[in-house]
């Protein structure tokens, strides 16, 4: 992320898609999801190893926070592995595994989906933000359209983020993905629900705890629920077998976004606008207040690899 | 960490003067993690599962609430906008059921109602939530957090009665946060207490469907809403909520005969413009009638509106005159304990018939319900 008022020109996206990924089962082949995850990061970073590109982003001091997705149970929730090759990957280019945290808003959601808990160290931490001696900032933010507590985890736990969400349609909201994912690092997003998410959802995105300590997106495109979202209904789940890598979260979400119009109309559904829920909390992100990314197809460099 | 179990919890409470049971949050505090080293709380007690009572399923396990005007469409393991309702697999509940947060025996002028059983005392109780989001809420620890954010007590509705009789209350008051979220729980607590002789006031800001509101009419005794403001614009942007709900609500229970109060927070420069002040008074004499209670009370900076300065009392007096002009009979200033609005005037001969400092009924000039200088009949619930 460009820090507060610096402006990028381009935005740079890279989709990973291997057929072979995951299996109708949903069973994950993690050799392939790991290759996948490193020739994106190299390919973003114009690198040759991927420990050299994640460190475009890392620093080995850092005290990563590892934002997941696991609301939606385990069938539409960021996968365990990614987190994981994404954990290992971090600890090889130096950084501790203490200082790693795979985190979401609470521990039986993160449990549900296959996380192994683990307040402790070794190879990653993961709790979530009520666990034992976690909880949510006594300071009340009041910012824009924001009166919210933050998670510890992001305001003393960690000090930069990888983001991980799941690409998904979203009854509300249009699409959850990136940008949406921080709304797991406030005490009360069941109150930002109106009007779409927006521009709450952006509001959000530049508090400057979220908007300078996020580094990158490695966003899970595996199985994409691309409508009836943001719950699991298995007659609506793509085996999309992707991942999408960007330091830009809106131009994430902006292809999540085109991602999931496409596999709505290969399935006869009307486009996410046509169904009156337009992702516009992403084009707000993108405006000139937010400043927080690029949402036009010509400002991002798409790149695609198959493996 | 010092656990408290539910009867230490109840009986250390009861035992506090003041009538105060265990303050449940200093601010942030409860918002830690169940099981925060750094919290001396215990841990939350668990989330009720009780199915709630208004709403309809939708396709593909959507469901529509029908509580109250927001009508959220809640998706399978997702929440309402309250934050204490939640579907799963297509059932709507009420993690609130039985499940307190907030428990006090407070005087019922606290509340306020002045025209409501003076003098006694109102066993009091809230859960976590609330349907708005005022800028200005006194209560946000408990009314903008999620019930597992906040230290509770399980406390179904027979022991809120026994509870209530133990404490000499004369009613149980459904208070605090919003009693429109915890509406099951509101409505098996109010007839349980009716059963003992209990009778049972809401104090909330009716937001609230016209069925449900109807429902809980019939099952209470005195209701006090919260009027925001008559502007569509400050309950959109201060509130995040509708004018014309609450309108269609008083209506309501001025149809019903139940007895209600009203409660209007002048909040510097939002809401005290007094142009707009007479013209609600004027639809108030209008719809409602001159006897309606009305209290302008006084904002403190809180919350998310810190920028602002208290009310100033000459605004509350201005505003009480505006209201007396217009015709309406009991016009009073709260949160300005000493105040001469505090007390209750024989709009006939102009008398005091109930004195009050704070909390505190000073005089009792009334028989009968009737002044007792000369025989005018004072409207409300006395005995
Ligand atoms: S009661 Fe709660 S869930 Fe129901 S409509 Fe109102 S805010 Fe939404």
């Amino acid at each position: 992320m460009p820090p507060v008022g610096k402006i990028r020109k381009r935005s740079k996206v890279v989709i990973v898609k291997s057929p072979n990924v995951i299996s109708p089962s949903g069973k994950v082949h993690r050799t392939l999801l790991s290759d996948m995850v490193r020739s994106g990061l190299c390919k973003l970073t114009s690198e040759s190893r991927a420990e050299d590109a994640i460190r475009h982003f890392f620093s080995p001091q850092d005290q990563v926070g590892m934002k997941v997705n696991c609301l939606a149970g385990k069938m539409a929730s960021t996968h365990p592995q990614v987190a994981l090759i994404c954990a290992d990957l971090l600890r090889d280019s130096g950084i501790k595994g203490k200082n790693l945290v795979i985190w979401d808003r609470s521990e039986r959601e993160l449990k549900e989906v296959g996380f192994p808990l683990n307040f402790n160290g070794g190879e990653f931490r993961c709790f979530g933000t009520d666990s034992k001696g976690v909880g949510y900032s006594r300071n009340l933010i009041n910012h824009m359209n924001i009166g919210s507590l933050l998670s510890r985890v992001v305001d003393e736990y960690t000090d930069v983020q990888l983001n991980l969400p799941v690409l998904k349609d979203h009854n509300l909201s249009g699409v959850t993905c990136s940008l949406k994912n921080f709304f797991g690092a406030i005490h009360n997003p069941n109150k930002y629900h109106d009007y779409g998410c927006d521009p709450f959802i952006a509001d959000l995105n530049t508090l400057p705890q979220i908007r300078n300590q996020q580094k990158l997106v490695i966003c899970d495109a595996l199985r994409v629920q691309y409508n009836g979202g943001p719950s699991y209904h298995p007659q609506w789940a793509e085996y999309f077998g992707g991942i999408i890598i960007s330091d830009d979260p809106v131009a994430v979400d902006f292809v999540g976004y085109q991602i999931i119009d496409k596999i709505r109309a290969e399935h006869n559904l009307p486009d996410l606008e046509k169904a009156g829920r337009k992702p516009k909390h992403i084009f707000t992100s993108a405006d000139e207040k937010h400043n927080l990314g690029k949402a036009k197809l010509e400002q991002i460099d798409l790149i695609e690899i198959v493996l | 960490m010092v656990e408290l179990n539910r009867r230490s919890f109840i009986k250390c409470s009861l035992a506090a003067t003041g009538g105060i049971l265990l303050p449940n949050v200093l601010p942030g505090e409860s918002l830690l993690g169940p099981n925060a080293d750094a919290s001396p709380l215990p841990s939350p007690a668990g989330l009720s599962w009780v199915e709630a009572k208004y709403y309809k399923k939708l396709e593909h396990k959507e469901i529509e609430c029908e509580l109250c005007p927001r009508k959220c469409k809640v998706g399978d393991r997702e929440r309402g906008y309250c934050g204490c309702r939640e579907n799963q697999e297509g059932v709507y509940y009420t993690l609130v059921h039985s499940y307190a947060c907030s428990a006090n025996v407070d005087p019922i002028e606290k509340k306020p109602l002045f025209h409501f059983l003076p003098g006694t005392k109102a066993f009091s109780i809230a859960t976590a939530g609330c349907n708005m989001n005022c800028k200005f809420c006194q209560n946000w620890e408990i009314s903008q957090v999620r019930p597992e954010q906040v230290r509770n007590i399980y406390l179904p509705p027979e022991e809120v009665a026994a509870y209530a009789q133990q404490s000499g209350s004369k009613s149980i008051a459904y208070t605090y946060s919003e009693p429109i979220v915890f509406y099951e729980y509101m409505l098996d607590t109010a007839i349980a207490g009716r059963k003992k002789g209990i009778k049972s006031v809401v104090i909330t800001a009716g937001y609230i469907n016209h069925d449900p509101w109807m429902e809980l009419i019939r099952e209470v005794d005195a209701i006090k809403v919260d009027f925001k403001a008559f502007t569509e614009k400050f309950y959109e942007d201060i509130c995040h909520a509708k004018l014309k709900p609450v309108m269609d609500a008083l209506l309501d229970l001025s149809k019903s005969g139940i007895w209600y109060e009203l409660v209007y927070l002048v909040v510097p420069t939002l809401n005290d413009d007094m142009k707009n002040i007479r013209e609600m008074c004027k639809w108030m004499v209008g719809d409602l009638g001159k006897d309606v209670p009305l209290h302008f009370t006084r904002f403190h900076p809180m919350y998310l509106l810190k920028n602002l300065p208290p009310t100033p009392v000459s605004s509350l007096e201005r505003a009480r005159e505006i209201a007396l002009e217009e015709g309406m009979n009991f016009v009073y200033v709260g949160n300005v304990p000493g105040h001469l609005g505090e007390h209750t005037y024989c709009p006939e001969c102009r008398q005091i018939v109930v004195g009050r400092i704070g909390y505190t009924i000073t005089q009792m000039n009334l028989k009968n319900g009737k002044c007792k200088f000369c025989q005018n009949p004072i409207p409300g619930v006395w005995s």
